[in-house]
């Protein structure tokens, strides 16, 4: 059985969190009690159904304004997967909880009110989503109930998003007309779309192919800590402990340890259950080297002949997160893969208007949610490839040194 | 460059769901050790902590895990639990911080609530005992499908310097980018479980052999209804004088105060035949055996904000 994370996106009030309600209660996810809860909540309120959203809306708040603020995480699994759902925020002002959610997702699904079409923040989602390079992107027309289910409304949204879509950078993308509501195309086929011939959301979500998703090409092993007993039976035992990033490792492998580029030979890949005979994403394992190194976490081992840039010089996407608008000369903490450090923003190479994608080169900040490229230059050298390759070497958070909150997050175009 | 079509060799190298969910959460531990200084785990003896405390040690295996292990002791725990954790303790090697509920009623720092329980008072206890040993960062074995102010909380959780969780103002969470950077006074809650499920849990307990104490399993014990949930006969829980005692097969879904912990009836006596059960069952394990969070719809976002794990 594998792993699938998914994302919900969207504008506020779009239906993201009734359909994963639905999602769950149809694929029998629901707990009695948590039902049960529910019901009387929804009843108390004065509410003729039963509200699927306060499945995921868990929150006093929430609840009582009818929003969701934060992400909630679902679980739920069938036969052949188990899925781990990030129910997020509609409203612009929670985009940094939404980008959350989906940074870690497999899958995006972002919905759109049939009776609305694409809006701003439908657009905003969907480039997030591009941006994230998340690789599955299903765009849920909702409320479909609301437009007599209709045939014709959804083809012009379909036709709207697929020239927007044109502009941006997603591989797979499916258009599904359902209703969170009554559960048409959530789980079951819906009887009153028959002009619809493709899968219920439900049968995309078990069959998305994610076995290519990651990338098995390029070793990228960053050294997390450093293992060393210091107990008898282990002397000189040194182990880099670390999650594998990319790429595929096994005992006797050619490597180098950058930033150094000191060559060594893997002596052996090993899991507290003994030895591994190759190690690939995301497995935790611990790598011993034939000869005594000065690793220490935030170094990086790669292969010889397929290395990462060690670069200093960072050209990146970033969407900015704070309140305090991002400024040309401001100095940040910097956290890449396991190496922490310092960055100056040298430059704001263009804000981006995420209706138009125009790139406005006379931008002088950034605020609260906004996205821009910029360049920035840092104290130590980051191990890095671009995002576009590498959605773990090519990601970073940017953190205010004042407040300690993580205020951007950012996507490597270039590195040198 | 990645690798676009499906071919036999990416399809070999797809992690199954439980060994993903444990590196990631190996990943965590070791990101909480190499970025906070006097990080601690808190250790209830319950099966998501004894599963934790199995995870960090496979975390910095052969080298022993590099932190204490902190129990807040209500007085009013199973013997068994306080007996696994003893053994656990000594086997895994690392030190036990303990936090008296007890002691500090009787010290007159927290008054005991009429109705007995001990669920609130537990977290003043708590936020004392990480103070006064400095601790800057608490892992624990929470995890998101418990419950719904569970569901919203991120795996790094900042509390403020009265431990408080302010719900409406997370950090953002990107990738496993963590940032665990901590301004004065502020503290650390980390849950490296947050994405199992109970299910998950099991599967694991049956596939690594995590020992467990034995009131997990199936056995024979004096029990009262209450509330429609199913009580043990215990010193600091009596039935009254309607609740009639009969001697029932039951295990424990949860292991917290015996005043507010329910058992099941089953007959499951091994981890196998819990997986089974657990896979069948229509009722969350809160729901089904405690009685703290039944109070109120937020009662457990509630806790959360006043320091509560
Ligand atoms: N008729 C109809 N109403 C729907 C449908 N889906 C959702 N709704 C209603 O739309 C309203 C908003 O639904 P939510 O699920 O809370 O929307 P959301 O996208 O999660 O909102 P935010 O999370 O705050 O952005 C609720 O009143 C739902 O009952 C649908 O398919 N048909
Ligand atoms: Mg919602």
């Amino acid at each position: 059985m594998d792993l699938l994370r998914i994302a919900t996106a969207g504008s506020v009030d779009d239906g993201k969190s009734t359909l994963i309600g639905r999602l769950l209660f149809d694929s029998k996810a629901i707990f009695v009690d948590q039902l049960d809860s529910v019901e009387k909540t929804s009843h108390e309120r004065g509410s003729e159904y039963v509200d699927l959203a306060l499945l995921t809306d868990g929150l006093r708040a929430e609840r009582e304004q009818g929003i969701t603020i934060d992400v909630a995480y679902r679980y739920f699994s069938t036969p052949n997967r188990k899925f781990i759902v990030a129910d997020t925020p509609g409203h612009i002002q929670y985009t940094r909880n939404m980008v959350t959610g989906a940074s870690t997702s497999d899958l995006s699904i972002v919905l759109v009110d049939a009776r609305k079409g694409l809006v701003e923040q439908s657009r905003r989602h969907a480039f997030l989503v591009s941006l994230l390079e998340v690789p599955h992107l299903v765009i849920a027309v909702n409320k479909m109930d609301l437009v007599d289910w209709s045939q014709e409304v959804f083809e012009d949204i379909r036709r709207e998003f697929t020239d927007y879509a044109a502009r941006l950078n997603i591989a797979d993308v499916q258009v599904i007309p359902v209703s969170a509501l009554t559960g048409d195309n959530v789980v079951r086929r819906s009887e009153n779309m028959p002009w619809y011939q493709g899968a219920s959301l439900m049968h995309h979500l078990e069959n998305v192919q994610t076995a290519s998703d990651s990338n098995m090409v390029d070793v990228r092993f960053p050294v997390q800590y450093v293992i060393r007993p210091h107990n008898n039976g282990h002397h000189d035992y040194r182990g880099y402990a670390g999650q594998v990033a990319s790429g595929v490792m096994k005992a006797g492998d050619k490597v180098v340890v950058l930033p150094s580029g000191i060559p060594s030979t893997i002596k052996e890949v090993s899991t507290a259950d003994g030895p591994v005979e190759l190690a690939y994403p995301p497995m935790s394992v611990t790598v011993r080297l034939e000869d005594d190194l000065d690793v220490s976490r935030g170094d990086m081992i790669v292969r010889p002949n397929n290395q990462p840039q060690v670069a200093q010089n960072i050209e990146a996407m970033i969407c900015w997160m704070s309140d305090k608008p991002m400024k040309v000369g401001q100095k940040l903490g910097i956290k890449q893969t396991t190496k922490s450090t310092r960055a100056l923003i040298k430059e704001l190479r263009y804000g981006l208007n995420i209706n138009t994608l125009h790139r406005d080169e006379d931008a002088t900040n950034l605020t609260l949610n906004e996205i821009g490229r910029i360049s920035i230059r840092t104290t130590q050298p980051l191990l890095a490839d671009s995002y576009h390759k590498n959605r773990t070497t090519g990601g970073f958070i940017l953190i205010d040194e004042v407040t300690n909150n993580t205020v951007a997050a950012g996507m490597i175009i270039e590195a040198s | 460059m990645k690798v676009k079509n499906v071919t036999a060799t990416s399809l070999r190298f797809q992690l199954d769901q439980i060994s993903a969910l444990e590196a990631e959460s190996i990943f965590i531990i070791r990101e909480v050790v190499a970025e906070l200084e006097r990080p601690g785990l808190l250790f209830s003896g319950g099966k998501d902590s004894a599963v934790l405390l199995h995870l960090a040690a496979k975390a910095f295996a052969p080298a022993a895990i590099p932190f204490p292990v902190v129990h807040i002791d209500t007085g009013h725990n199973f013997q068994e639990v306080l007996d696994f954790r003893d053994a656990e303790v000594a086997r895994r090697g690392v030190r036990l911080i303990v936090g008296s509920v007890q002691d500090a009623i009787d010290a007159g720092d927290v008054v005991e609530e009429r109705n007995g329980s001990r669920n609130r008072i537990q977290t003043p206890v708590l936020l004392d005992t990480i103070e006064s040993h400095q601790l800057n960062a608490l892992m624990g074995g929470a995890r998101r499908d418990e419950e719904k102010a569970r569901a919203k909380e991120r795996v790094f959780s900042f509390r403020d310097e009265f431990g408080q969780w302010d719900p409406k103002n997370q950090r953002p969470e990107l990738w496993n980018l963590y940032n665990s950077r901590l301004n004065h006074g502020e503290s650390i809650r980390v849950f490296p479980l947050s994405n199992w499920t109970e299910l998950d849990i099991w599967n694991y307990i049956e596939r690594e052999n995590v020992l467990l104490p034995s009131i997990y399993f199936a056995h024979r014990r004096e029990v009262f209804d209450r509330h429609g949930m199913l009580f043990a006969v215990h010193p600091f829980c009596q039935p009254r004088e309607n609740e009639i005692v009969r001697t029932e097969m039951v295990r424990y879904r949860t292991v917290g105060d015996a005043t507010l912990t329910a058992a099941v009836s089953s007959s499951a006596t091994t981890s196998r035949a819990i997986v089974e059960e657990v896979a069948a069952t229509r009722i969350t394990e809160r729901g089904a055996t405690r009685g703290d969070d039944q109070v109120s719809e937020a009662a457990m976002e509630d806790r959360k904000k006043e320091g509560y794990f």
